[in-house]
């Protein structure tokens, strides 16, 4: 009993809950129809949430101000890098990949010699960031029709056949590399750190924790992460574009949130991102399958968010 | 802890050796708007006459108008990042209700407002953040304007169209919209004894709420503030551009944010100067008017030139301040 009180106390499971109740109503819509589906992609797309959300979710826990904004940016060029040093040979894979995680790995360092450099609010440096990132990706990417190679599209969409319905192989790499972050989070200094500095800079700080060093790392780690995502995103969709990434500025913000990480931060939640994710994903499935309009799913999307936050409530800081 | 900030110490008369840095750095803005300007009078002479002005600054009006807003809401700690689609919804009203049936159209805005104070409450009531909640609002403001405008289109009420494109002699509309905005919001911000509380409810919240003053009042009213200057900055728009499109003032977020630090504000303790925000604004319309690309910048590089502003402006303001501290 105290076990079953124990896990409903846990916010991350609302997320699921909510996951599962939009799911349900999508197939009993559908008269149990496409249910199986539903599953796959809505898998399919929350990878590409989780990934960006775990890089944003780090950030959000240094505490209030930390956010990135650079991520669709570092996206849209990870994306257009990935896919012209891939030049659509199977034999490039590893290097593309590589690329782009080096072009994310740039922009976090980038981001935070801003902040540091500066000493500006994260936001206002990543923000700043953004703008130039921007240009380099329309200036680079101009016209570009690269498809990415016939193996790294067909991996990106490779699925899984458990019992009917199909997993996608992504989704379950994903999984893995969600609990490898949850060992990091909960179980490793660096982990322990950048919880410690998002409850109390100061302390964390008096107590000999490297917080400069933490917070760099941290946003290498989110830059790296939006350019893993990017080179992802044009696999799954065959190609890149400048826009790829416009959606999960928001989305990353937004999975964080209604997982259970605190914006306020020094507490993060990993299994959250997973359910928000899902949950956000499903929501549009939902709303597709009513057959609603573009406008409405927006209204919706957004009422469900402000609807999220305010039942959970802000939480009480000291300051 | 943040302390009550003491913004009028800088415009106090130099008594001795009253930090010169200080007076430097609310120069910033007005010098980095003087530099873009000297720069493209050196790259093209031509463009400083009345209708250069009033070309390169034509979209600086909504701009201008959408970063006070903003600064309203950084004023009380909070960042709104709704503004832009909350800009494009009014659009959209401006170009359709106003339009074709104004009474229904004034009240839609008026409840939009509304709205704005609403979520001011709700925020303050429930504590939440400001930025989480108004990413949902963004969604929700884009939503109904594709409900309302579903493809590009309506009509500016002919008078809205008329104001946006008088012809003052001597001196460009914009430039004179401009010194309106700003004097209107100093006035009104920096120079009423409600101004300065509503400045202190950032500043220090808990000394104001010792005080007697109503936390609550004042969180409603700068959101209130905001959402009546979005109004105007999506009404403005469409004068300018006479009809409207659900996407029309998408890139206003960013650009309200970075036109309120450009113009001098700062993210916590209720620090703005409404004439700094809207120097910032301007110089930001002018970093991306279609202008440049007569000047060899191509387009691909206008968002970036913004970017490099931003950075540069806070460089030197980082300068100033290291040896000022």
């Amino acid at each position: 009993m105290a076990g079953v009180i124990r896990l409903l106390a846990k916010p991350w499971l609302w997320s699921f809950v909510g996951a599962i109740l939009v799911w349900l109503a999508a197939v009993a819509f559908t008269g149990g129809y496409g249910g199986g589906g539903m599953i796959t992609a809505a898998l399919s797309l929350a990878v590409f949430m989780v990934v960006v959300g775990v890089g944003q979710m780090f950030v959000i826990t240094l505490g209030p101000g930390n956010v990135d904004l650079s991520l669709p940016a570092n996206i849209g060029l990870a994306s257009a890098v990935a896919m012209k040093v891939m030049d659509g040979s199977d034999a490039m894979i590893a290097v593309g990949l590589l690329a782009a995680l080096a072009s994310g790995t740039a922009i976090g360092l980038g981001n935070y010699f801003l902040i540091w450099a500066l000493r500006i609010p994260p936001i206002i440096a990543t923000l700043s960031a953004s703008f130039i990132i921007q240009s380099v990706d329309i200036s680079y990417g101009r016209g570009l029709q690269i498809k990415p190679p016939p193996g790294f599209a067909d991996f990106t969409n490779i699925l899984i056949p458990v019992a009917g319905v199909g997993i996608p192989l992504l989704a379950v790499l994903t999984v893995l590399f969600t609990i490898g972050v949850g060992v990091l989070l909960h179980r490793t200094l660096y982990g322990r750190s950048v919880l410690a500095i998002g409850q109390n800079i100061r302390a964390a700080w008096l107590a000999g924790i490297p917080v400069g060093r933490i917070r760099l790392i941290t946003y290498v780690l989110c830059g790296a992460l939006g350019g893993l995502n990017g080179a992802l995103l044009a696999g799954y969709f065959r190609g890149a574009n400048v826009d790829i990434g416009n959606e999960y500025l928001l989305a990353s913000i937004a999975v964080v949130v209604i997982g259970g990480t605190s914006v306020a931060g020094g507490k993060a939640n990993v299994p959250g991102i997973w359910g928000a994710a899902l949950f956000l994903v499903l929501l549009l499935t939902m709303l597709n399958t009513f057959g609603v309009s573009a406008g409405v799913r927006l209204v919706v999307t957004g009422l469900v968010i402000v609807g999220v936050i305010t039942a959970a409530g802000g939480q009480k800081t000291l300051r | 802890m943040a302390t009550v900030p003491a913004p009028d110490e800088a415009r106090l008369p130099l008594l001795g050796s009253v930090k010169p840095r200080r007076l430097l750095r609310s120069a910033l803005p007005a010098v980095s708007l003087a530099l873009i300007i000297i720069a493209i009078a050196y790259l093209n002479p031509r463009a400083i006459s009345y209708f250069g002005f009033s070309l390169m600054m034509n979209l600086a009006i909504p701009i201008a108008l959408a970063t006070i807003a903003q600064m309203f809401v950084i004023c009380v700690n909070d960042l709104d990042l709704s503004i832009g689609t909350f800009v494009g919804f009014v659009g959209c009203v401006t170009a359709t209700w106003l339009h074709d049936a104004p009474l229904f159209g004034v009240i839609i805005l008026l409840g939009s407002i509304g709205v704005y104070a609403a979520l001011g409450a709700l925020i303050y009531l429930r504590n939440l953040p400001s930025i989480v909640v108004t990413l949902g609002m963004s969604f929700v403001w884009q939503g109904l304007a594709i409900l309302l405008l579903p493809k590009p289109g309506g009509k500016a009420p002919d008078w809205l169209y008329g104001l946006m494109n008088l012809k003052p002699p001597l001196v460009p509309f914009p430039i004179i919209a401009a010194i309106v905005i700003a004097v209107v919001a100093h006035i009104g911000l920096m120079r009423t004894s409600y101004g300065a509380i509503l400045r202190g409810a950032g500043g220090n919240p808990q000394a104001i709420g010792r005080a007697g003053w109503s936390l609550l009042k004042t969180k409603v009213a700068m959101f209130a503030l905001a959402g009546t200057f979005g109004v105007l900055s999506g009404m403005a728009l469409i004068g300018i551009t006479t009809s409207a499109d659900a996407n029309i003032g998408n890139g206003y977020t960013l650009l309200s944010i970075a036109g309120v630090i450009l113009g001098g504000g700062e993210f916590v303790g209720g620090r703005v100067s409404p004439i700094g925000a809207v120097l910032g604004a301007l110089t930001l319309a002018m970093a991306a008017s279609p202008l440049l690309t007569f000047m060899h910048i191509p387009p691909d590089w206008q968002v970036g030139s913004n970017g490099a502003i931003l950075i540069i402006v806070l460089a030197a303001r980082a300068l100033i301040t290291r040896r000022e501290g």
